[in-house]
């Protein structure tokens, strides 16, 4: 198995209202296909680990690696781009842009990509809907959907470019159970069949159980 | 494309708010409405008044300035040596107001191909007898055909013939106010007493009226030898040389011109019309300040709506950057509503500043015997409308501008935390 992203001597400092270490030499790496979750305590740093692993937080020190290629570094827009294309979302929240419908907010990571023309990002879209059992929604204004159909029209967003990472951010924390189940199904077949990596942060045991493999997390450090 | 993602967004947005996006536009709407309404109506009196009074009154006119000051007898005697000369009450010089050589140097000025036209006059102060109250005013002796060219005369007759001047020896022309004064009407004869005490009785052969108080009211125009009679002068005697010109802006420098060469006083039209002049500037400034307050709250209007527009898309901002837009996309996005504001306020507010001065310019105004108006004056120059977009757009861009900016700077980190 190739790593996908590799992670080195990771060090994050708070410093409001004080200087603050949140995250100790973190040293870790991701493989191809792997389906991973973080785990922890309210405070010990998983979340800011995911978002420095996103790209989006830049204020650290240590190495970030995605496919050998060195992140830290780059500025703020070559990093939007680099999200773009190999980086797909989902949050505890569904951030849906509300004015639009289903179909459009699939579609803007890809038209934003520009490297298919709006028929073919359409058709992939619709594919990726269908993918999650929305087809029927698509043409539905976004703030129509109930909570967990929202949820699944963010992964098809996630998925939009065929990001070579996925990354959830307690993706299931909205949801009730059989939702939250069937997302995780959702995720799960991703990783096994697309070769995706996935890395989520969650609080739920059950979902961390079935992971491929769970980092504990404790004051900043991984404990295992 | 890129851009053409961001505009589709930025559209997406106005148009999911409606309301605001209509609230937004009004403001910028009032602004140009009332910048064109304001300059067209301000600049249309400048024209008016600019036209009724260079209309009627030469671009240069040479005459003898008579200067009383002169220094006084002993001093041109006695200087510098130790003492001081003292003399009470010196009179004016007696002096000539003629011109000398006036119609050589009129038929010189006339062979000058930048000159329309050149009437020498002969001017003088009379009062005017019919009945009991002698009524001021003035004989203007001229040749009624060069005057005609400079003045359009003949279009200003009211009753009357104008060239029926030029066969009449004792004929004038009078102002329509001036005979109304009097109740005189064409035929009618009217005496004139000059200050010299030369009297004279003159026949009404036309009646004009140019709408200019202070000409109608005092002035008769006659045949310059019938003045010279009046006068007791010779046939060379004029006063007065006044001069149009083809081009109106090469006044300053032919005046200048004409001072050197010939010695005598030549005011050119901005000179002796400098209070007009100033009150056009003063209007102008007015209007300018008016106008820049209106399209600078405007502006705030747009600010605000967009600060509000971002407040509440924040978390569209955060996921829009985190699935890949940049900083400049983000600008683009909020900066294209405001234009699109802009735009849309512009027009509606061309069209409206249209509106309200088409009816402007055909409501009904009396401007008194001063000016020879029936409706408000407005004058609709395209260049207004152009004027007015551009201003309006570039107004909103800069609102615009500082709200989007501060969009692109949003952490998305903060917000998709929660």
């Amino acid at each position: 198995m190739d790593t996908i992203l590799e992670a080195t001597n990771v060090n994050k400092y708070f410093y409001e209202p004080e200087k603050f270490q949140v995250l100790k030499e973190i040293n870790f790496s991701v493989q191809r296909g792997e389906f991973l979750s973080i785990v922890g305590k309210s405070g010990c740093g998983k979340s800011t680990l995911l978002y420095i692993l996103s790209t989006m937080d830049t204020d650290y020190e240590g190495s970030l690696k995605m496919n050998g290629e060195e992140l830290k570094g780059k500025t703020q827009n070559e990093l939007a781009q680099f999200r773009n294309a190999h980086i797909g979302f989902v949050f505890q929240f569904h951030f849906l842009l509300p004015e639009f419908t289903v179909l459009q907010n699939v579609m803007i990571p890809g038209l934003k990509l520009n490297r298919y023309s709006k028929e073919e990002v359409e058709q992939r879209a619709m594919d990726k809907l269908n993918l999650l059992g929305l087809n029927d929604q698509a043409l539905k204004a976004a703030n129509k959907l109930s909570g967990g159909q929202q949820q699944r029209v963010a992964i098809a967003r996630a998925l939009i470019n065929d990001p070579a990472l996925i990354m959830g951010d307690e993706p299931t924390g909205n949801l009730d159970r059989a939702n939250s189940g069937l997302v995780f199904d959702i995720l799960k077949d991703l990783s096994t069949t697309q070769q995706q990596s996935i890395i989520t942060v969650t609080h739920d045991p059950e979902f961390a159980k079935n992971c491929d493999r769970v980092i504990e997390m404790s004051d900043g450090t991984i404990i295992s | 494309m890129s851009i053409k993602l961001n505009i589709n967004i930025a559209k997406t947005h106005l148009f999911a708010k409606k309301k605001q996006t209509i609230v937004a536009s009004l403001g910028v709407t009032f602004g140009i409405a009332m910048f064109i309404v304001m300059i067209s109506f301000m600049t249309g009196v400048n024209k008016l008044l600019e036209d009724t009074t260079l209309n009627n009154s030469p671009h240069i006119r040479i005459y003898h300035d008579i200067d009383n000051k002169r220094a006084n007898v002993l001093d041109q005697i006695y200087t510098n040596d130790g003492h001081w000369n003292v003399v009470h009450h010196q009179k004016p010089k007696q002096e000539q107001v003629n011109l000398k050589n006036g119609m050589l140097i009129a038929k010189q000025i006339a062979n000058d191909p930048n000159v329309l036209g050149v009437s020498p006059q002969l001017t003088t102060q009379v009062f005017y007898n019919y009945g009991p109250t002698p009524i001021p005013g003035q004989v203007v002796g001229v040749d009624i055909l060069q005057e005609d060219k400079l003045y359009q005369i003949r279009d200003k007759m009211k009753l009357g013939n104008m060239d029926d001047l030029l066969s009449s020896r004792d004929g004038i022309l009078m102002g329509k106010g001036l005979a109304d004064k009097m109740n005189l009407t064409l035929g009618d004869h009217v005496g004139v007493t000059t200050p010299q005490g030369n009297a004279m009785l003159l026949k009404i052969v036309g009646i004009f009226k140019t709408n200019i108080g202070a000409i109608d009211n005092l002035r008769s125009y006659a045949n310059i030898s019938t003045v010279q009679t009046i006068l007791g002068r010779d046939n060379y005697y004029i006063t007065d040389i006044q001069i149009k010109l083809k081009d109106i802006n090469l006044a300053k420098q032919y005046s200048a011109r004409y001072k050197s060469v010939y010695g005598y006083k030549a005011e050119d039209w901005e000179e002796a019309n400098a209070t007009i002049l100033a009150s056009f500037i003063i209007r102008n400034v007015l209007t300018m300040v008016v106008v820049s307050t209106l399209l600078i709250v405007a502006g705030f209007g747009i600010y605000n709506i967009m600060n509000m527009t971002i407040y509440d898309k924040m978390k569209d901002i955060a996921i829009l950057k985190a699935t890949g837009f940049e900083r400049k996309d983000i600008v683009q996005v909020f900066l294209f509503q405001a234009v699109f504001i802009g735009i849309m306020g512009g027009l509606v507010g061309l069209s409206l500043g249209f509106g309200i001065s088409y009816l402007l310019s055909i409501t009904p105004f009396d401007a008194g015997e001063f000016l020879s108006v029936d409706t408000f004056p407005v004058n609709m120059d395209p260049k207004f409308y152009v004027f007015g977009l551009l201003f309006g757009i570039l107004t909103t861009i800069f609102a615009g501008y500082f709200p989007a900016r501060k969009a692109s700077k949003i952490d998305p980190v903060n917000i998709l935390r929660g």
